[in-house]
């Protein structure tokens, strides 16, 4: 049985317009995908109706089956806010965009790292307070107690979201959702981010679903993507076989956009 | 935005600049509160006491004169200060409650509900607090007790609004989804993020709301809508003298000057408490 089933999942707004519809795919246990496509494309609303947390008024409709080991299986479409809590953290969870709004801006980092690692295993204290440093210095941040005594916004964007990385993995959840976690990042934090996020959750076994609207930084993390446009998949596959040969028009132009702002890519994959 | 550790160097001086307001506040608002608190065990003269000769200049045995009435001035302004706080405090006390409930109401409550809500505080916020205060006034007679209350009943919709914005705000940031993705409770997001993101704007308003109050209090007593004699407000007192100002001027300024100190004061403190709330504020003002 695969960890995470999605089968024509369609998420509306409020006014009824349609912003996904018929996404369709499934991620075994320990597998990556990338989810590519331009802003507005619904990649993120997928991710959030995974989690069942879309905002309010939008509906999703289909089924997103989770199955994650030593929780009962669930569907997500349909399912109680209490179910859903139940499975938030330790089957799924999330790295978002932006670590500055990502992480409450009037509390200590150690103290927001404190609540997920604490709540999962029962820690209290000083067991707790090592618990936090141990997290940090996981996701290779140095200085550690500093850190834990800052503020979001005394420390810089990469440590922000490393940090946020932190929380998500402080859970231990099977499948870890990425949504763009390196768009707001300089691009050497970006390439460190990535290669810790690649590292950890390997070393974890976590499932990964990795958002992206760039092919480059998706081709990096995971084999096999999934093309999103205007809120429908046009493309599945091998991230090598839609570089290569891309079938449908719009992975084509995504594709040569990506060759043009990065030349990089072709060193990467041909 | 993310450029911090230049802000480092930054916020040592800036914030010792606001901890002197604050400190400065406190020490303003705390002399009005010493002469409030004194005026409970001991006052010079009885606040009825008409013994004394009519319009006094300053002097003794009537330190700061007396009124047409030859009433003793500091023992009004005493007291005045007593009735100044006592409404603010009641007031925002009570405007606070109503309005910071009804704003995370508001706030967290589906769109018709909060609609509703939000119509019934446009309309109430229209309409002017003097009114307001009239229609209180009518049904309970002029009291201290009618004072805040229509004070208060005005501030809480100012107040509840504000909330609403806020807790709107706040639940829209990625944090609180964060928070929810690591399977965070409801009750849990809105004690440990909600509140504390809300709290330092609110803690601000709700200081400056006081030292509206105080202003509200004394035109009240101006039109005689306020607490009733022997009961001396600040606001009355200025009526009082508004007749006499060129010959005895001691009595219109005395009390303006006190009615002053006590709003600088409590402006200056809900300055400061700005940063003292409110971490991320340390580097950017």
């Amino acid at each position: 049985m695969s960890l995470l089933d999605v089968t024509g999942l369609g998420v509306r707004s409020g006014q009824g317009r349609e912003l996904v519809s018929d996404v369709s795919f499934t991620l075994e246990a320990g597998a990556r995908l990338g989810l590519i496509g331009e802003s507005g494309s619904g990649k993120s609303l997928t991710a959030l109706a995974i989690m069942g947390l879309l905002p309010t008024g939008m509906t999703a409709s289909g089924s997103v089956v989770l199955d994650a080991p030593g929780l009962p299986r669930t569907q997500i479409t349909g399912a109680t806010e209490r179910d859903l809590n139940g499975l938030r953290g330790r089957a799924v969870t999330v790295v978002f965009q932006e670590p500055l709004t990502a992480l409450d801006p009037l509390m200590r980092v150690g103290r927001q790292l404190a609540e997920p690692l604490g709540r999962r295993h029962g820690l209290r204290g000083a067991a707790l307070r090592r618990a936090v440093v141990a997290a940090l210095e996981e996701v290779r941040l140095t200085e550690p107690d500093r850190i834990a005594r800052a503020y979001p916004h005394e420390i810089s964007g990469g440590q922000r979201q490393r940090v946020a990385i932190a929380m998500a993995l402080a859970c231990e959840p099977a499948l870890l959702i990425a949504d763009e976690p390196t768009t707001a990042l300089d691009v050497t934090v970006q390439a460190e981010v990535l290669a810790l996020l690649d590292g950890l959750v390997s070393a974890r076994g976590m499932a990964l679903l990795f958002i992206s609207h760039d092919l480059a930084v998706i081709s990096r993390i995971t084999d096999h993507v999934l093309v999103l446009r205007d809120g429908r998949a046009v493309e599945a596959g091998a991230v090598r076989d839609i570089v290569n040969a891309p079938r449908h028009p719009y992975t084509r132009s995504l594709v040569d956009s990506a060759r043009e702002l990065d030349s990089p890519l072709d060193r990467i994959t041909l | 935005m993310t450029a911090v550790t230049e802000a480092d160097a930054l916020r040592t001086p800036r914030r010792s600049r606001r901890s002197t307001t604050l400190a400065i506040g406190c020490v303003l608002v705390g002399m009005i509160v010493a002469v409030a608190v004194v005026s409970f065990f001991w006052v010079p003269y009885d606040p009825a006491d008409t013994s004394g000769d009519r319009l006094m200049p300053p002097g003794l045995p009537h330190l700061f004169g007396t009124d047409k009435l030859g009433r003793d001035l500091l023992t009004q302004l005493m007291i005045g200060a007593r009735i100044a706080l006592t409404v603010g405090v009641g007031s925002v006390a009570l405007g606070g409650l109503l309005g910071v409930a009804g704003g995370l109401a508001a706030g967290f409550a589906t769109r018709w509900l909060d609609d509703t809500i939000s119509a019934l505080l446009d309309i109430l916020i229209a309409f002017p607090t003097l009114l307001l205060a009239m229609l209180v006034v009518a049904v309970r007679q002029a009291s201290l007790g009618s004072a805040i209350l229509a004070i208060g009943l005005a501030m809480s919709a100012i107040v509840a609004r504000l909330t609403r914005v806020l807790v709107k705000r706040v639940l829209s940031q990625d944090f609180i989804t964060a928070s929810r993705t690591s399977g965070t409770s409801w009750p849990r997001v809105v004690t440990e993020h909600v509140l504390p993101n809300i709290w330092p704007t609110l803690l601000v308003n709700l200081a400056l709301q006081l030292g509206l109050a105080v202003l509200a209090e004394a035109s009240l007593s101006y039109l005689g809508l306020g607490p009733p004699p022997p009961n001396a407000s600040w606001g009355s007192m200025l009526q009082e003298a508004q007749a006499t100002v060129l010959t005895s001027p001691v009595g219109a300024i005395a009390p303006g000057v006190l009615l002053v100190v006590l709003v600088i004061g409590v402006n200056l403190i809900a300055d400061g408490l700005r940063d003292v709330a409110d971490p991320t504020r340390r580097r950017t003002r």
